[in-house]
């Protein structure tokens, strides 16, 4: 060809050039399915990863060491008042009985072995004791073969975090607590078992006892706070500027702030809480209830735009149907808007939910970083949240730590997939398909 | 049919607003815009969506029992006109309608009507079948539950039952009441949205090119439900077939740029058009 073709090519120049470029696209399509697959396995691996990292070190955290022991429960040491009350319990020698008792088992003599000895127990063992024999009267005055948690440096020690091969002076354990754990193992005392303190115990300065019951408890009812709030108000919201409100600089403008609200740091929300729910109401620090509404204000935002993108979703024609026998405003939002987007308003609030479950930031502004033995009992009652516990766990130095943390973190996993799983089983049951 | 038989002008009642003289206007609508007894009666009609005028100056009486149809180009304002007899317009923001719209005299843009009450006397099917998703019965249970129709739950079932036989339904589906509307054909979807409408009891039922997302045998079974229907509801309809408007309406009004150009019996406008627009149009010259 000489001239340069101009206009439209003709037919078999047209084929002949469509075969010609369709090598370059398949390759641009198999390169770009290529990219694709290789991004998805890259993120699987890391989520492997990450949960072979969460798993290998948290399912140990679910057990711990104890020490089984026989006990000669002494009525006259425990309860010297005699009337089975938790004063006089408090008042008897628990401590002096389980001592003992262990003193035995490992035939300490003198008061330099017995301390070693006595160091191998946790601290929570003779609150144990208490426990046990408040609950039930009868053991008194019988020999028992109890189980106590072993202290939190044997527990690491018998995981080979502490060295056998340390120098002494380097280690947190004696040559001689060394010798009483050996004799204990060998005499076959010492019991690897689920760790009941993690699930049902608190928060603890004693490793071995730390639990995050509390914090699970502090997690509902901060959750619960939030959802009471976030959902009607954020649906409400949505429903409000989607339907009803007109179209105005007034409205865009708040359209505008909610989505910039989205993007706020949640730390922020965590100082306007401090600032006017503790600064200007006085309300105490660190309970759920602030907690909540701490939450539903970083919540909503995500609530409201998730909601109205599903109400903008439902097809005008719906509307339009309603409308046209007769349905007022509010009865075509109620009766045909509303049950249509439900779905997707759903899903923003687990979304708007798993974030604040997993939140810890705002939440430390309001204090409820607070070492908190207790069981918040209801919303007023100062308390933490899993994350925040696990937040606190982490900054421990003791090695034990290491895997209550992990564990927690599966428990916090455990929850958001319950969660999940929940949202998603009544989403289904609501999402009737047409 | 006797409501809707076309009578001459000077014979009519006086206009609803006397103080137009709408033979002086100057792109008065050719043929007979009044009827005896009308249900509805439209004057001076203007819609402006903003800024841009959609219909201007269109008057037209709707009789009782009467089968209307409108017909004219794409963009020509019909939809708009058919939209305002039950102010469905009322949800675009943008749109303002201005003029006289009276149903059995009540004008029904006064400031202090309802339009609730308004669509429950004139009934409206869209152009694409459009069912709540909800079973067959809740469609057309809807309207009367919401109006306060049935005394009792037997007394719905009736109502129901009765909309669906008069929409040509109920032997399709009375085995299978509980199935989603959306489930069903496009046809019977559309037939479906006619037993919607009928279930309120309205006066008037507003059709927007009911069978344009049909099939040839569906538009057949809804237009033969037209002409049943004609016989208890006024029934207004836009349509883009010429056909369709011939074989359904006793009168058709033809629109072209907002305006009202020409309306008289079927027969009458198909065979000799008075004006050069409507004869261009359905002689196929455009549209």
């Amino acid at each position: 060809m000489i001239d340069t073709p101009k206009g439209l090519v003709s037919p078999t120049t047209a084929t002949e050039r469509v075969a010609a470029s369709m090598a370059k696209r398949k390759k641009s399509e198999r390169n770009f399915q290529l990219l694709g697959r290789s991004a998805i396995a890259v993120a699987l691996a890391f989520l492997v990863v990450l949960f072979f990292s969460i798993f290998s070190k948290g399912l140990p955290g679910f057990f711990q060491y104890y020490v089984e022991i026989e006990v000669e429960i002494d009525r006259e040491k425990l309860d010297p008042t005699g009337d089975l009350s938790l004063q006089s319990l408090y008042d008897g020698d628990a401590r002096g009985v389980i001592r003992s008792a262990l003193y035995a088992a490992v035939d300490a003599e003198g008061r330099k072995n017995k301390r070693a000895a006595g160091k191998l127990i946790s601290a929570g063992a003779e609150q144990r004791l208490r426990e046990l024999v408040y609950d039930d009267p009868s053991l008194m005055d019988t020999t028992q073969t109890l189980r106590f948690a072993l202290d939190d440096d044997v527990d690491s020690f018998l995981r080979g975090f502490i060295k056998r091969e340390t120098p002494e002076n380097d280690r947190r354990i004696s040559d001689k607590m060394v010798e009483y754990i050996d004799r204990l193992q060998s005499d076959g005392k010492i019991v690897y078992a689920f760790s009941d303190y993690l699930i049902f115990g608190s928060a603890s300065r004693n490793p071995e006892m730390a639990g995050i019951y509390g914090a699970f408890i502090g997690s509902i009812l901060t959750l619960s706070v939030c959802l009471v709030l976030a959902f009607p108000i954020g649906v409400a919201t949505a429903i409000y500027l989607e339907e009803i409100a007109p179209k105005n600089r007034i409205t865009e403008i708040i359209e505008i702030n909610i989505n910039n609200l989205a993007a706020v740091p949640s730390v922020v929300f965590g100082i306007l809480g401090l600032a006017v729910f503790i600064g200007i109401f006085g309300m105490p620090r660190s309970i759920p209830l602030i907690g909540g509404v701490v939450l539903a204000l970083m919540t909503l935002p995500t609530i409201i735009i998730s909601s109205r993108a599903a109400i903008r979703a439902v097809p005008p024609s719906v509307r339009e149907a309603a409308l046209g026998v007769g349905a007022s405003q509010v009865q075509t939002i109620f009766h045909h808007v509303i049950p249509l987007a439900m779905p997707g308003m759903l899903t923003g609030t687990i979304i708007g939910m798993a974030q604040a479950l997993g939140e810890t930031a705002p939440l430390l502004m309001i204090g409820m970083v607070a070492f908190i033995v207790d069981v918040p009992g209801g919303v007023t009652d100062p308390g933490t949240v899993l994350p925040v516990q696990i937040f606190m766990w982490a900054d421990f130095a003791e090695r034990m730590f290491v895997q209550k943390t992990s564990a927690a973190i599966i428990v916090l996993l455990a929850f958001l997939i319950t969660m999940n799983a929940a949202a998603i089983i009544v989403r289904k049951k609501l999402e009737r398909r047409w | 049919m006797e409501d809707g038989k076309m009578v001459e002008p000077q014979k009519v009642d006086a206009p609803v607003r006397p103080d137009i003289d709408l033979a002086k206007l100057p792109n008065a609508t050719i043929g007979d815009i009044y009827v005896e007894n009308p249900r509805m009666t439209a004057r001076q009609v203007r819609v402006n969506y903003g800024d841009k005028t959609a219909i201007e100056d269109v008057s037209l009486d709707i009789g009782g029992s009467e089968v209307i149809s409108f017909i004219g180009p794409s963009g020509c304002g019909k939809s708009t006109f058919l939209r305002c007899l039950n102010r469905m317009n009322d949800t675009i923001k943008t749109c303002k309608v201005s003029g006289d719209i009276r149903l059995n005299g009540g004008d029904i843009y006064a400031p202090d009507v309802d339009v609730v009450p308004l669509r429950a006397r004139v009934g409206m099917v869209f152009q694409k079948p459009n069912p709540f998703p909800k079973s067959i019965f809740d469609n057309v249970a809807y309207g009367p539950k919401i109006h306060g129709l049935a005394d009792n739950t037997g007394h719905l079932k009736q109502i129901v039952q009765e909309a669906l036989e008069r929409a040509g339904l109920w032997s399709e589906v009375h085995n299978r009441l509980d199935d989603p509307g959306t489930g069903l054909s496009g046809g019977q979807q559309q037939r479906l949205c006619i037993a919607r409408a009928i279930a309120v009891s309205p006066e008037i039922i507003l059709m927007d090119e009911p069978c344009s997302a049909l099939d040839p045998i569906a538009t057949a079974r809804i237009e033969q439900l037209i002409h049943e229907l004609s016989s208890e509801y006024s029934i207004v309809i836009v349509t883009h077939s010429l056909q369709q408007a011939a074989r359904v309406s006793k009168r058709t009004a033809y629109f072209h740029l907002g305006r009202l150009v020409e309306v008289g019996l079927t027969d009458k406008l198909f065979m000799k058009p008075q004006h050069e627009m409507t004869n261009n149009y359905i002689t196929g010259r455009f549209g």
